[in-house]
């Protein structure tokens, strides 16, 4: 057991989880934050990404011990029901999710894209998402809505 | 994952000591993470090495040199690597996918040595230098076979340092779902002549062509690689491709290389 010690959208948090804990089951157990996602056991498909100290992270890969004294942002620390984010917003705008399993995953991979470019062309954002699968969408629409979450956000 | 205990090391000595009685090296986890989820690894301790200050990118003037810990974006957004050796950032900003870039470092990836990693293509193709906690270890010396290196139990890496050379270009056939090499050829063309490696194909993990260095010395162009025989008796062979599909990929990326050069 290691006490560990991390700010989740905003808010100091603590908890003794086992070393084993990944940081997505510190989220989603320990916090009950369920809105970041596990899609797959090989690290590959995303549904699962945050941000830890502002860069966008597969969750699932990555201890929750490793992660003290970071700043972690998930899924329900960017918007509300009420006041989504502008790429949630846009998300929504465009139809860019059918089942939604992997949004909140495409949303966060989607922000960093968009705060470390803020005029992404087509192939920025296919390469730049390339890190999450989609069963449902064929991307087409999830690239539209990247883009116009990009004009949201001030592009 | 079975359980395990974490500890973050303050220093390579540290580092090395926990080695020594058994702990693992935690790098950026991209690769020893998964392995533990599926339970192929169960280190006793992980050690992290993110406090251990080993990363960074430095000009030694005809070399840069590169901290074990430095992540793949940041090698592939360094003005540094881009304007010294190009092909080496081009080579890290094609790992994976963004978030694998974020995470997983140069030194995980030259000390786990996997037959479809990137960075060993490099590392043989440019002929850098290993640099451990003991001792510097030339890359013809270093990849030992697959996922096989000279390192000690107890031996860390702690830099690589990659000579500056004329000009150079690695292309990659990747695999469409995880991003890894199905093939990938490193070019390099310096004082000492041309250097070709493969990575992603060999039976024995990454390895350097003789043939085609040969062929390109003589003449460095990508028609020069035409009659250059491939075996394919020593390539991998599984569901992605067979080894004679890779011997012709083989061929076919050492061409785009040079032309790319
Ligand atoms: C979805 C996905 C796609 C990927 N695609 C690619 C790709 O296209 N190309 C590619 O090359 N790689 C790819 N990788 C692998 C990635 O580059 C890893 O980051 C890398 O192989 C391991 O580096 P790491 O820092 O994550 O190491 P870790 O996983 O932390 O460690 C790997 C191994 O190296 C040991 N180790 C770590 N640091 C040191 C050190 N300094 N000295 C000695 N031993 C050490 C560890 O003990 C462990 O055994 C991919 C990974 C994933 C999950
Ligand atoms: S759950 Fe699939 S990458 Fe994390
Ligand atoms: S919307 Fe269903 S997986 Fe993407």
């Amino acid at each position: 057991m290691t006490n560990v010690n991390l700010t989740l959208n905003g808010k100091a948090v603590s908890a003794d989880v086992p070393d084993n804990t990944l940081l997505v089951s510190f989220i989603r157990e320990t916090m009950a934050l369920t809105g970041t996602h596990v899609g797959c056991d090989t690290s590959q498909c995303g549904a699962c990404v945050v941000h830890v100290n502002g860069e966008s992270v597969k969750s699932c890969t990555m201890l929750a011990v490793a992660a003290e004294g970071a700043e972690v942002t998930t899924i329900e620390g960017i918007g509300s029901a009420e006041s989504l984010h502008p790429m949630q917003q846009a998300f929504h705008e465009n139809h860019g999710l059918q089942c939604g399993f992997c949004t909140p995953g495409m949303v966060m991979s989607a922000i960093e894209l968009v705060e470390k470019n803020p005029n992404p062309s087509e192939q920025d954002v296919r390469e730049g998402l390339e890190g999450n699968i989609c069963r449902c969408t064929g991307y087409h629409n999830i690239v539209k809505s990247v883009q116009a979450g990009a004009q949201k956000m001030g592009g | 994952m079975y359980q395990t205990n974490y500890v973050k090391a303050a220093s390579t000595d540290e580092a090395v000591g926990h080695m020594s009685s058994g702990g693992q090296l935690l790098a950026g986890g991209m690769t020893l993470i998964p392995t533990m989820k599926q339970r192929l690894a169960s280190p006793e301790t992980v050690v992290d090495l993110a406090g251990c200050g080993l990363s960074g990118i430095e000009d030694t003037g005809d070399a840069i040199r590169i901290g074990a810990m430095t992540r793949h974006v940041d090698v592939a957004e360094s003005a540094v690597v881009q304007g010294a050796i190009p092909a080496l950032a081009a080579l890290a900003g094609g790992i994976g996918d963004r978030q694998v870039r974020n995470r997983g470092t140069i030194g995980g990836s030259v000390a786990n040595n996997d037959p479809s990693a990137c960075y060993p293509a490099a590392v043989l193709g440019l002929g850098g230098t290993v640099h451990t906690n003991k001792r510097d270890i030339a890359a013809d010396d270093f990849f030992t076979g697959m996922f096989e290196t000279a390192l000690d139990e107890d031996e860390m890496i702690t830099a690589v340092s990659f000579p500056k050379v004329a000009k150079a270009a690695y292309l990659k056939f990747p695999n469409p779902a995880s991003r890894y090499a199905m093939v990938g050829v490193f070019v390099a063309a310096g004082g000492d002549g041309t250097r070709v490696a493969v990575t992603g194909a060999g039976s024995d993990g990454v390895f350097r062509h003789g043939g085609m260095e040969s062929a390109l010395d003589g003449d460095f162009s990508a028609s020069a690689l035409d009659g250059v025989a491939v075996d394919s008796s020593d390539l991998i062979g599984d569901i992605h491709a067979a080894p004679d599909y890779r011997a012709h990929l083989v061929r076919e990326m050492a061409k785009r290389a040079v032309d790319a050069c």
